[in-house]
Parts: structure tokens; sequence; C-alpha cells
């Protein structure tokens, strides 16, 4: 009986199952499986920066030069969802399916077959969304909140919802093989407390998906009901309350907002020690904030709603409880400085992006802090001022990271280096950019520019054009990624080491470059002195 | 955690994801299609929907045969079985959420959307400029809202057939578990028994379900469109029953599987999971009869 299995096993190990067809559609690999989440999120990045592109056009100049209002709103509904759905979501999937594995030392992911449908419910899901976009009455325009009543008039709804509700599905799949992988399959010796931060990051993060992501389900279901059955639930004549949309949908929607950043944390945890030389400073505190993140993402929904009439108490329980994140997060910041402190720092690609990740993350988490407030929200509600914070930290904060991310571990992925001098064109043109492209945004939204708008008053054109031009460098500038992503996987000559980076620690590290087929068919005997936190005493 | 050495089982490729994948795409591209269809428009939505759910159904028969050829030829160690049970477990709580989107809306409605159009705290304006002649209140009173969306209608008095499907759900939750403790005792007579009895409670539990929304519709005229109660009420137990209609199905699966030998007295993951589905829908009923059909 056994001998079956091991039979299987043996198969594997040597060789990926041969024809394309096999090998990508069927696979039941982590590491496969982990690159198609990863392509599918590229591809994803530029679809939904295209759109962005035809926002910036549009409002390159005030008036309506180019596209149709309705098709502008069709454009920020949509970049929104492709960008958080389609191309920030499934990039941290796919790391932490290539990652998570070697990282504590399993052969591959817990329910192998389960991963496989996880990814491929995705092109299908996206193309159902993407579609809409030629349906007769076009996409869903009410911005990707789809607050009632405006979204329950868009003619496509039901292909939105059912779109969203195979990303929830895939999503939750995902989550609880990510969870049972880390749980149940940790090599012996890889204590909890000595998983690396990346690690520690994906199993709250997984822990968070399958918390809220059926309370998103369950916010589109009542649309879906709303627009097609006759139910009451947003509808005051009947005794609902759109209001009532707003605090399901954000029940879900701040925890969402961290399951796009705790990730990143847990990356950014793993670069800059590397190229610091120096474990992690405080690693328990760095695994107790992110708990206390995740914790009180669930009391803070509200203060995405400051502006729509809540009593008093609420309005002032939200903009305490959110202010307090600000401590679990500066802990996070503060190590990170701490860490590089006194190390023997050296600058390649993943480091400099992990570097501007730390500034320009907390730009965006001050601007956050400031959006907190009730009686400065009342100003800032709506305006660009939010555009610009929700950019910074998931723009130079998420993307960052992934971007960190895919540098620092693309030579172990293809056993070939990537090519550091256009990596660091890429960096430079990118975090140069990406400033020119949303910090005049803050100014305008201080100045009162509303969002979702294709025109504007021409007292915000010289800032809108700034803000454009940024934009459409930002997108070429991502044009080099994609060259140094080809490059490297294709045509690069220069072998990367097993161990990669010179104070890479951990037992991904332990493998070759590219690692074998699968990663740990007999759990690898664990050396405290290999891991980047195998003695934690602080 | 990791203390066994034998190898952990990794399938070598499978076609089913992307079957199922496929077909749960067919099944809501169809009904999108068939929710989206002009009236009277003659769309191809239906037959998508049905193709689709045939294939559903083909792929969850499938999925099963394998992994159940696997399991009897013993490729799942008991890390294997670990990893199973943390699906479901997780599984089961992501369906616990879904649940609270639901409940969380009727106590919003309960506590402020309908008190506020009633003009109680800050619903004052309005209730005097919009509906000054609503009081607010719950039930057949004014659950329809201000404007009695759907009519007059009466609610479902909680002590006649409700208080009987709840006792049928807290017998079955009883009689699968004295199968279970039949399983782990080797008795197989006594399994049959019980989880049949099981399947059978479930079965009249959606048979008296259906008999109280057909009379709630034709004589109560509570119905899907009466204002936000019918829609609370009917949601919260529509999707319930539809979960007892699944665990139906599935505790009758596992009794066949029973029949055939396929379990026993220490590796029985497969009945264990559909037991903990059970008393996970048990559970939710027994928050339904007293928030929806009680208070």
């Amino acid at each position: 009986m056994a001998h079956e299995a091991t039979h299987d096993q043996h198969d594997d190990h040597h060789h990926a199952p041969q024809g394309f067809f096999q090998r990508w559609v069927m696979s039941t690999n982590h590491k496969d499986i982990g690159t198609l989440y990863l392509i599918f999120s590229l591809t994803m990045f530029f679809i939904g920066g295209s759109f962005a592109m035809v926002i910036r056009a549009e409002l390159f100049k005030p008036g309506l030069q180019l596209v149709q209002p309705y098709f502008f709103n069709e454009m920020t509904t949509m970049h929104a969802l492709v960008m958080i759905f389609g191309a920030i979501m499934p990039a941290f999937v796919g790391l932490g399916n290539w990652m998570i594995p070697m990282m504590v030392g399993a052969p591959d992911m817990a329910l192998p077959r389960m991963n496989n449908l996880s990814f491929w419910i995705l092109p299908f899901a996206f193309a159902l969304l993407l579609s809409t976009l030629f349906l007769p009455g076009g996409s869903q325009a009410g911005g990707w909140t789809m607050y009632p009543p405006l979204s329950l008039q868009s003619s496509s709804l039901a292909y939105t919802v059912f779109a969203i509700h195979l990303m929830g599905i895939s999503s939750i799949m995902g989550a609880i093989n990510i969870i049972a992988t880390i749980l149940n399959m940790r090599a012996p010796g890889m204590d909890l407390l000595k998983m690396p931060v990346f690690v520690w990051s994906w199993l709250i993060t997984a822990f968070l998906l399958i918390a809220v992501m059926p309370v998103l389900a369950g916010a589109v279901t009542m649309l879906l009901t709303d627009k097609y059955f006759g139910t009451s639930f947003f509808n005051p004549h009947g005794g609902g309350d759109p209001v009532l949309y707003q605090h399901v949908f954000w029940f879900f929607g701040h925890p969402e907002v961290y399951i796009m950043i705790l990730p990143a944390f847990g990356i950014i945890s793993e670069v800059i020690p590397t190229f610091s030389r120096k474990p992690i400073f405080g690693y328990k505190a760095m695994v107790f904030a992110i708990a206390s993140i995740a914790f009180l993402s669930f009391i803070v929904w509200a203060h995405h709603m400051f502006a729509v009439g809540l009593p008093m108490g609420a309005e002032i329980f939200f903009m305490y409880a959110t202010m307090l994140i600000a401590v679990p997060t500066g802990v996070k910041v503060f190590n990170w400085v701490a860490t590089m402190w006194g190390g023997s720092l050296s600058f390649e690609t993943p480091m400099l992006f992990a570097i501007a990740f730390v500034i320009l993350f907390t730009i965006g988490g001050f601007s956050g802090l400031m959006l907190a407030l009730v009686p400065a929200d009342f100003q800032y509600h709506d305006t660009y001022f939010v555009v610009a914070h929700f950019h910074y930290v998931l723009v130079t904060g998420a993307a960052f990271a992934i971007m960190s991310a895919t540098y620092y571990w693309m030579p172990k992925w293809t056993g070939h280096m990537y090519n550091e001098f256009w990596g660091k064109v890429h960096f430079w043109c990118s975090v140069v950019f990406v400033n020119v492209l949303f910090f005049p945004q803050h100014f305008l939204g201080l100045a009162g520019m509303p969002r979702r708008i294709p025109d504007y008053n021409v007292a915000f054109a010289d800032f809108n054009m700034i803000s454009s031009i940024g934009g459409f460098l930002f997108g070429a500038s991502q044009l080099i990624f994609l060259g140094v992503i080809v490059h490297c996987a294709f045509f690069s000559k220069k072998k990367a080491t097993d161990r990669v980076w010179e104070g890479a620690r951990g037992l991904e590290w332990t493998l070759s470059s590219p690692p074998p087929h699968h990663s740990f068919t007999v759990p690898p005997v664990v050396h405290d002195e290999e891991l980047a936190h195998g003695h934690v005493n602080d | 955690m990791g203390q066994q050495h034998d190898i952990y089982y990794v399938p070598s490729k499978s076609q089913w994801p992307i079957v199922a994948a496929v077909v749960m795409f067919l099944t809501v591209f169809g009904a999108a299609h068939w929710l989206n269809a002009e009236p009277g428009e003659a769309g191809f939505g239906k037959t998508v929907i049905t193709i689709g759910a045939i294939g559903v159904l083909g792929m969850f028969f499938g999925w099963f045969h394998s992994v159940i050829k696997e399991s009897l030829a013993g490729m799942y160690n008991p890390q294997v079985d670990t990893s199973f049970r943390m699906g479901m477990m997780w599984f089961i709580f992501s369906e616990v959420m879904f649940f609270g989107a639901f409940f969380g809306a009727l106590f919003y409605i309960r506590a402020f959307s309908v008190p506020w159009l009633g003009g109680h705290g800050h619903g004052v304006l309005t209730h005097q400029f919009l509906y000054d002649t609503y009081s607010g209140a719950w039930g057949a009173a004014g659950g329809n809202g201000p404007l009695h969306i759907g009519g007059a209608f009466s609610t479902v008095p909680p002590w006649g057939l409700p208080l009987l499907n709840t006792l049928i759900l807290l017998t079955s939750s009883v009689t699968v578990t004295i199968a279970h403790h039949a399983l782990r005792g080797g008795h197989r007579g006594r399994i049959l028994l019980f989880l049949g009895l099981t399947v059978l409670l479930g079965a009249s539990f959606l048979f008296f379900q259906a008999h109280e929304y057909m009379e709630a519709y034709k004589e109560l005229n509570l119905t899907l469109h009466s204002g936000v109660y019918g829609s609370t009420f009917f949601m919260l137990t529509g999707f319930h029953g539809l979960h007892v209609t699944l665990g139906t199905i599935m505790l009758a699966v596992i009794w066949l599987r029973v029949l055939k030998g396929h379990f026993s007295k220490d590796h029985h993951f497969g009945f264990e999971a559909v037991a903990w589905y059970w008393h996970f829908v048990d559970v939710v009923w027994l928050c339904l009869f007293l928030f929806v059909y009680i208070l």
C-alpha cells in the first residue's frame, strides 16, 4: 500500500510531469502553482495599470477630452477590483505558495489538488469580471465598494457578484491550504517562534481571509437579491438601509486592507535582515505586532464611513480604535530601522525597494492617521487625499514589497541572477515617478478635489498634469520590470548560488537554485544557527 | 506535528481542479446570463446553468471517487489526515462567518435601521419628513417597512412547526453522535441504524421546512418581498435549509460508504467531517430559532 504512495512521490521528485498541459493545468506542485499565480498577477498588474493610464490621461487636463464619463467611472471601478483581487492578492498567494513549504521544511502544500483549484478559479473569475466591460450597459461603475443604491443600477451586477463569489472561494481555499501547511507541515524542530516572519505574516493573513471573504460574499449576495429577487436589505421603503451595506462591506473591507499589507510586512522583515547581515531586531515584537494589527482590523471598519452620519459614540470609538493601530505599526517601522542600525548594509535591488517601502509606507501610514481623525476626515472624505493615502500604502507599500520579493527570490526560483543594473534602473525610475504621481494628489485632496470624477476645476490643473506625467512614467517604468523578469527567467547566463545572498538565513537557502521539484521529501534536520530566528530569547 | 517520517502523500497530477474550475464558471456564467436577460428574451442562461450544475455533480463524484480510492489504498498517513481535519475545520469557520454576515444584517436592521425609520434615536427628521406614520415596530406590525412592501403579512408562530424542527435537528445531532460512538466501538448494525435515522430526521426537517414556506406564501402572505422582514426571514432560513440539504446528502453518502465498509475504528475522517458539518448546521438553526422565530 505505502509502496504505491512512495512510487508516486518518487516519480515526482526527479522531474516535473512532461507535457505543457499536464505540468501547468493539472499541477499539484506548489512551485508550479506559485509560478502560475505570479504570472497571473503580473498580467493583471498590467491590465489594471492600463486602466489607470486611461484615468490619468483623462485627468491630464481639465474638461472632458478622451473618454465618456461613464467609461471613466468603469475604469476607476475596474482598476481597483483588478488591482486588489487580481494583482496584489494573487501575488502574495503566489509568493506564499512558492516560499512557505520551502521555509518550513515541507514537501509541498498540505492540500495540493485544492491548491491548483484555488488558482484555476481566478482566470475564469476575471474573465467574467472583465467581460462586463463589453456587455450592453457596461461594467460596474459605482466604485469597487459597490455601494447601493448606485451599484444596483448597473445592468451587469450579476456578473460582477458571481465573479466576486468565485474570487472569494479561491481566496478561502488558498488560505485554508496555507494554514494547514504552516500548522501541520513544519519540519521537526521548526517551532512556531522559529518560523520566518514572512510565514507568520501569512498565517495571520490566512486567518483574516477565512474570516472576512465570506462576509463579502454575504454583502454582495444581498446586493444580488435586492436587485433580482425583490428583497429590501438596502431599501428604506421596506425597512432596510443602504448604510447597512457599508457596514457589512467594510467589516470585510478593513481586514482586506491588512490582507494586502501583512504579507508585505513579512517580506520586508526577510529582506532587511539579509542585506543588513543582522538578525531582525525584536522578532517576537514583530510577530505580536502583526497579530495586534490583525485583531484591531476587526474593530475599525466604520472609519471608512465617518461622513455617512454615524452616531457620535460610534465615531469616537472608531476614531480611537483606528489611531491605536499606529502603535503596533510604529513598532514594526522602529524594528526595521533598528535592524538596519549598525548593520553592514549593502544596497542590492531588493534592499532598495525594502528601504523605499519603509519610508513611503510610513508616509501612507501618517496620512492614514490624519484620516482617522473624525473632524479632519469630514474634510478629506472622498477627496484625492484619500486616493493619495491608499496608493502610498498599496503601491509603495504592497506593490513595492512584491517587487522587492521578486528580486529577492527570483534567483532562487530560476537558478539565475537577474540583471542588477536594470533592476536598479527599475527601482530608481519607480521610486521617483511614483512620488511625482501620488504626492501632488495630497495637495489636490486638501484643496478639495473629489475622487472618481472625470473633470475638475481649472484650479487643480497644474498638480493634475504633474500627477499624470508621473503616472505615465511610472507605468512605463514597469516595462523595465517585465524586461528584467523575462531576461532572468530565460536569458540570464549568471548562475545563482544556493544561498544567493551573503546574509540570507533560513531553510529555503539550503536548497539548490532552482530547488528540486518537491522541496523536502524527507523533513530536513533543522539547525537553529541556520535559521534567521533560531535563537529567540528577546 | 511532523513527527511521522514516512512520506506525506502528494498526488502527482489531477484533472479534477481544472474540471471544477470550468464547471463552476459555467454555472455562475449561466446564472448571470439568465438573471441579466430582458424579460421574455430567450437566453442560453438556463441551458448553461444546467450543464454547469450537472458538471459540478459529476466533478464532486469523480473527485471524491479518486480520494476514496486513495484513502482505501492506505495512502493517507496520520499527517495527511490532520491536514484534512484542519481543512474541514477552517471551512466550517468560513461558513460561520458567512452566516455571521446575515445575522449581522438582521441585528443591524432590528437594532438600528427599522427603529430609526420609526423616529427613534437619530432618525427623527427622516421620520418627520418621510414616514411620519411609521412606528418602527418589528414583525407583522412594521417589519416590511414604512411603505409596507409586499402588503400586510403575518409571521410564522415559533411554537408550531419551528419548534418541531428544532426538536428534530437536536435529536439528529444525538443520533449522529451515537452512530459515531458505534463506529469507534465497531458496531456496524448500530452505525447503520443511527446514521440512517439521522438522514431521515434531516429529510423530515426539510419536508416540514418546505411545508412552512408554502404556508407562509399561501396563507400568511409572508414572502421574500415582505420588506426587510421577509428578506431576512427567507435568506437566513433559506441558506440554512440549503446547508441542511447538503448535509443530508453528505450523510446519505456516508451511510452508503459505511454499508460498503469504507471506515475503520480509527480511520474515518469522512464520517467525522460530515458529523462536524451536521453539528454546525444544528447550531445555526438554534440561533435562527431564537433570533428569527422567537425574538
